[in-house]
């Protein structure tokens, strides 16, 4: 079966193989359903894909990535690839990667953690990375996939 | 390592080398102490004792060590005689208290609140327990005990008998043991069997592990027997506690078959997991094990003053 063809975008951001049922949280997490600048976002999902077998695609006009957005992307979808388009042309790629150390974008799932009582930059080392799994800097607690999705 | 200023918040920050230099430091002391009575190494230097939660036992520990150091006290053993109770923050009670101290001790109801005064104070921060976190200082007497009794760590078989799901000092002590080429019976009832994240990492640092729920069966095997209490208070489900409450108690029949030189220690308070009739036994060191707490708290408080 051909890969799906979807309308190209002249300026913006085009998240490439994220696992299949993870667009949605993609969307989620950069916020894109509260898009200000009037811009289009496209989500195909469960493509085709030869290196996943299914994958989705998210398509976001005139907005680019922090580089924190790109590290809440790569606990979400370790697989994904990040395109930058300018006139309508691809002009940066690049895969994302769960980094050694992830400080201020997720949230503790330990209840009883400082960081959820007092103000406190977050702040988790990832000890595995398939399966994902992180430990809290402060409580020492470790959570998982499923845990650490609920919590970005 | 240099000690002077160092934070002591978790026991995974210890390396082997900085578990000998505590252990060797405080047998020092405790020399030193006994020769002299009192010593005189953190003379003008002064300790907050910083007590969120009650602790009394943990508390006293800490200010006999310091007294004996030849410092002196402050502090507060309940916040809520304290401008805590006013809702001033922890980073803003470290930031005050710092001024007035050369050294802190904290004891706070939430985990990880140790590891956050210590970046905040610029003064060396000793944890004296956050919350089901840690409690290393409790486990660095655990060891000094066991060096003690034994002249070595290396080559002991270890129990650790009772609530090993929930017992924060259990998991502590496990894992600083496994610095060791020690063998380590896990044994409890199956409800209370040790966190499968924890015995994983044992095995994986290459420590020989056997779990069991039958104490008679290991016990003459063992050289050292720890034994914890099941602290109602750690279960989110009381029904669960009330399947285990009882579940085991080391008594004199217990003790029928063991090595000579076997030693049963325990964190205290207990409750009836040792029958009382056990402490008049050569076994039990559970009282020795509380005297050890103030040489290796000396020794902790000197090393991270810079004054020993
Ligand atoms: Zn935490």
């Amino acid at each position: 079966m051909p890969e799906l063809k979807v309308s190209a975008i002249k300026e913006g951001t085009v998240i490439d193989h994220i696992p299949a049922g993870k667009g949605l949280k993609v969307i989620e997490i950069l916020k894109l359903e509260k898009l200000s600048n009037g811009g289009a976002v496209l989500l195909a999902m469960n493509v085709p894909s030869k290196k996943l077998g299914r994958k989705d695609i998210v398509k976001v006009e005139g907005r680019f990535l922090s580089e924190e957005e790109v590290n809440k992307i790569a606990l979400v979808a370790p697989t994904a690839t990040v395109n930058i388009i300018k006139e309508y042309r691809v002009v940066e790629k690049f895969k994302v990667e769960v980094p050694e150390v992830i400080e201020g974008i997720l949230r503790c799932g330990n209840p009883n953690c400082i960081t959820n009582h007092e103000y406190v930059t977050t702040k988790f080392y990832v000890i595995s990375r398939n399966p994902l799994k992180v430990r809290c800097h402060y409580c020492e607690r470790t959570m998982e996939e499923e845990e650490i999705l609920a919590n970005l | 390592m240099d000690w002077k200023g160092r934070d002591v918040i978790s026991i995974r920050d210890f390396s082997r080398e900085d578990i000998e230099v505590v252990l060797s430091t405080a047998e020092r002391l405790e020399r030193e102490m006994k020769e002299k009575g009192q010593l005189e190494y953190a003379r003008g230097k002064i300790l907050a004792t910083l007590f969120f939660e009650p602790s009394t036992r943990t508390r006293l520990s800490f200010e006999s060590a310091m007294h004996r150091l030849g410092g002196s006290v402050i502090g507060f053993a309940e916040a809520s005689t304290s401008s805590v109770k006013k809702g001033e923050s922890l980073r803003d009670t470290i930031k005050t208290v710092e001024q007035y101290a050369d050294v802190i001790v904290i004891r706070h109801p939430k985990e990880g609140a140790a590891r956050l005064a210590a970046e905040v104070a610029e003064v060396p921060v000793i944890n004296a327990g956050d919350g089901s976190n840690q409690h290393p200082t409790q486990t660095l007497l655990d060891l000094y005990t066991i060096k003690k009794e034994f002249g070595r760590i290396d080559g002991l078989k270890i129990g650790l008998l009772g609530d090993l799901k929930y017992g924060r000092t259990v998991h502590s002590l496990a894992e600083a043991l496994s610095h060791y080429d020690v063998e380590l019976y896990l044994i409890s009832p199956s409800l209370l069997r040790m966190p499968r994240h924890i015995v994983e990492e044992l095995k994986e640092k290459g420590m020989k592990v056997i779990e069991t729920t039958k104490l008679e069966e290991v016990i003459g095997e063992l050289d050292v027997l720890y034994v914890t209490r099941i602290q109602k208070e750690r279960f989110p489900d009381e029904q669960e506690y009330l399947k285990v409450r009882g579940s085991y108690q080391v008594n004199l029949d217990t003790l029928r078959n063991v090595k000579e030189t076997l030693r049963i220690m325990h964190p205290l308070p207990r409750v009836d997991e040792i029958h009382p009739e056990v402490d008049r036994t050569k076994y039990a060191i559970y009282f020795k094990q509380v005297f050890n707490g103030v040489p290796v708290r000396m020794a902790l408080l000197g090393l991270v003053l810079g004054v020993i």
